[in-house]
């Protein structure tokens, strides 16, 4: 199970998660969301970096709540809402914009 | 994913009996725990040579420790009973999932070493040799199986399918086949203090964040502490409350409860995590270990009262078995519930009347309730039988004006699971989870068709995730779902705070406007 990108081999999970975190690149990313049927927009970058971001602070993916208040402050309420992460990231911001970041999958109840 | 793929169940209504489909799940399974999470809980890390004598060992062993489990093994008699009751069943048609046929994979192999008839005659009693095809066969089956106890209800003489189920994981653990995503959380217990692995920085940038909220919406400062040595009250919750929706509303809830209530409280972030995954692998050492950090942060903290969030088989846990895993609670202040679930808490202040509760902010609401499968069936809430059902329902009632019950042979102790618990909440199993919710589905669609119900609410974190999930394939949005103390939070009106401010919910452009609800 594996992304090829540039030559190289990136080894993932059944789910299609990143096994070494550090495997992560922006060319990966691209890899990642065309293979989940996604075409990278600005938008979605946006979402990404923000994540990537938080992931380096805190070691977790940020709350949807927190992703969510993020983005409607860099690019305003019409964009910033539970409703538009869904439209850009059909399965969930949490997991699928994780997925694409580079970042393990949130676990639990959630 | 699966889900993409799933032929929905079209059911005339929520009990229907379905036609037999033969191995139509025989496929579903979900990943195997890698390695690294097998061995981190003591397990092995792949199927052992000699798995065969491990795990008919483990099924003696179980037998004679847990009496419950040999009572079931030997007592069914096949009256049937059980075969309709099992939301599973319903959605699939799938003949193992009839309840008694899911004990059978296993029964049939009990017998053939552990009775006389099963040892010497064999065919005459249906017991079959342990091979790998019955354990992959296990696998299959004992994951498609929420732990829920419905079937329970029916059987006259009581069997649990659900401890059956846990037998199996554990033995299938024990001989190094176990689940990734049961087995991945609990390591994350271990390690960090809850499911998500959300470390204490984060822990606290989240509340901070959400303190925020609250002040933007309400302009009151309403506090949400961590680690406060000599607070009275420990809340431990899902970690789910820190991170999903509609989940984190429920935790503004409490937070707004115990500041009108006036008392201290805190989270631990060492116990950060209500959850017990311990539970659905059947395995007391995990539970046990999970259990013990609630107890070390408690004395770490100095609380004198325990409180339990929203969380279905947390309160399982914790009402049934916490004295047992990690007790004497000799040093809380045994004038309160040990344990207390949040219910009970907000129920006990509305009645005092500590709250100033504005009912008409969940107007754009038409509520029913869906009672969590753990909650219903395996404990209890307040001094009165049947409190786990009708607390609950009080509380809601104290909140929302309009409020309708679904068909009552599909609540309380007969309700429906959500079809996501038991270990099963993971993206893989999206086709029996959607298969596994269409009774309870279609039992909303009855109350929506009949009183114009528009939002399902729920306490139990799974449930909550489960059906912001599913409700999009039977016609409902994803926000459908609701904690219950997320509408308590609407209508609290805090203390100080101007009674006309906002409570940070919008009205939804699809709410009905003709009051058929009834008035409650």
């Amino acid at each position: 199970m594996s992304y090829q990108v540039n030559g190289h081999t990136v080894e993932h999970d059944e789910e299609g998660y990143i096994t070494t975190l550090s495997d992560w690149s922006k060319e990966l990313a691209d890899v990642i969301a065309e293979s989940e049927n996604i075409d990278m927009n600005d938008e979605h970058w946006a979402v990404v970096n923000f994540l990537r971001e938080y992931y380096d602070e805190y070691q977790i993916a940020p709350a949807v709540r927190v992703l969510i208040k993020a983005i409607k402050k860099e690019m305003g309420p019409e964009k910033g809402n539970n409703k538009y992460m869904y439209e850009l990231f059909p399965y969930g911001p949490a997991k699928q914009a994780c997925k694409i970041a580079g970042l393990p999958k949130p676990t639990g109840c959630v | 994913m699966a889900a993409q793929d799933t032929d929905i169940p079209q059911l005339a209504h929520p009990l229907e009996i379905p036609r037999l489909k033969c191995g139509a799940m025989a496929e579903s399974a979900p990943y195997a725990a890698s390695r690294e999470h097998q061995e981190g809980l003591g397990f092995p890390g792949e199927l052992l040579p000699d798995w065969k004598e491990r795990a008919l060992a483990k099924m003696e062993e179980l037998a004679k420790r847990n009496r419950a489990f040999q009572v079931y093994l030997d007592t069914c008699v096949k009256c049937g009973a059980c075969t309709d009751k099992c939301h599973y069943f319903i959605g699939t048609g799938d003949p193992k999932n009839m309840p008694v046929a899911r004990q059978d994979l296993l029964r049939s192999v009990y017998r053939r070493y552990f009775t006389f008839a099963g040892k010497y005659f064999p065919k005459l009693v249906g017991a079959r040799d342990l091979t790998e095809e019955v354990l992959d066969e296990w696998y299959s089956y004992y994951h498609q199986c929420s732990q829920c106890r419905r079937c329970s209800v029916f059987c006259p003489f009581g069997i649990d399918t659900a401890e059956i189920s846990m037998a199996a994981r554990e033995i299938m653990d024990v001989v190094g086949k176990g689940q990734k995503y049961c087995n991945e959380i609990i390591g994350k217990v271990h390690d960090i203090g809850n499911n998500l692995g959300l470390q204490e920085k984060a822990l606290r940038a989240t509340l901070e964040d959400l303190e925020e909220d609250i002040e933007e919406d309400t302009g009151i400062s309403v506090r949400i502490p961590v680690d406060e040595k000599g607070a009275d009250i420990l809340l431990v919750t899902p970690s789910a409350d820190f991170f999903a929706e509609p989940h984190i509303e429920g935790l503004l809830g409490y937070a707004k409860v115990f500041h009108e209530a006036g008392v201290s409280w805190t989270i631990s972030s060492y116990a950060s995590e209500a959850a017990n995954f311990g539970l659905f692998i059947g395995s007391y050492e995990n539970m046990r270990d999970v259990s013990l950090r609630i107890r070390k942060a408690a004395k770490d903290l100095g609380v004198k009262r325990i409180i339990f969030g929203e969380c279905g088989h947390a309160w399982r846990v914790a009402y049934s078995y916490l004295n047992t895993l990690a007790g004497p609670w000799d040093f809380l202040d045994q004038g309160y519930p040990i344990p207390q679930h949040i219910l009970e808490f907000t129920w006990d202040e509305i009645q005092k009347g500590s709250l100033t509760l504005d009912k008409s902010r969940n107007d754009h609401i038409r509520l029913t309730f869906h009672d969590s499968c753990n909650v219903a069936r395996a404990s209890g809430m307040g001094d009165e039988e049947g409190g786990q059902f009708e607390i609950p329902r009080n509380v809601i009632k104290a909140v929302c004006n309009h409020f309708h019950d679904m068909p009552r042979d599909t609540i309380k102790e007969a309700t429906l699971c959500c079809g996501g618990g038991g270990g099963l909440l993971t993206d893989e199993l999206m086709d029996l989870r959607v298969k596994g919710a269409s009774p309870r589905m279609t039992a909303l669609k009855e109350v929506t068709e009949e009183h114009g119900v528009t939002h399902l609410a729920a306490i139990c974190a799974i449930c909550k995730t489960q059906f912001s999930k599913v409700m999009p394939k039977f016609g409902y949005d994803m926000d459908s779902v609701l904690s219950v103390h997320q509408l308590v939070s609407n209508a609290i009106v805090l203390s100080g705070q101007d009674a006309g401010e906002g409570d940070g919910s919008e009205t939804p452009e699809n709410a009905p406007n003709d009051a058929i609800g009834e008035e409650v």
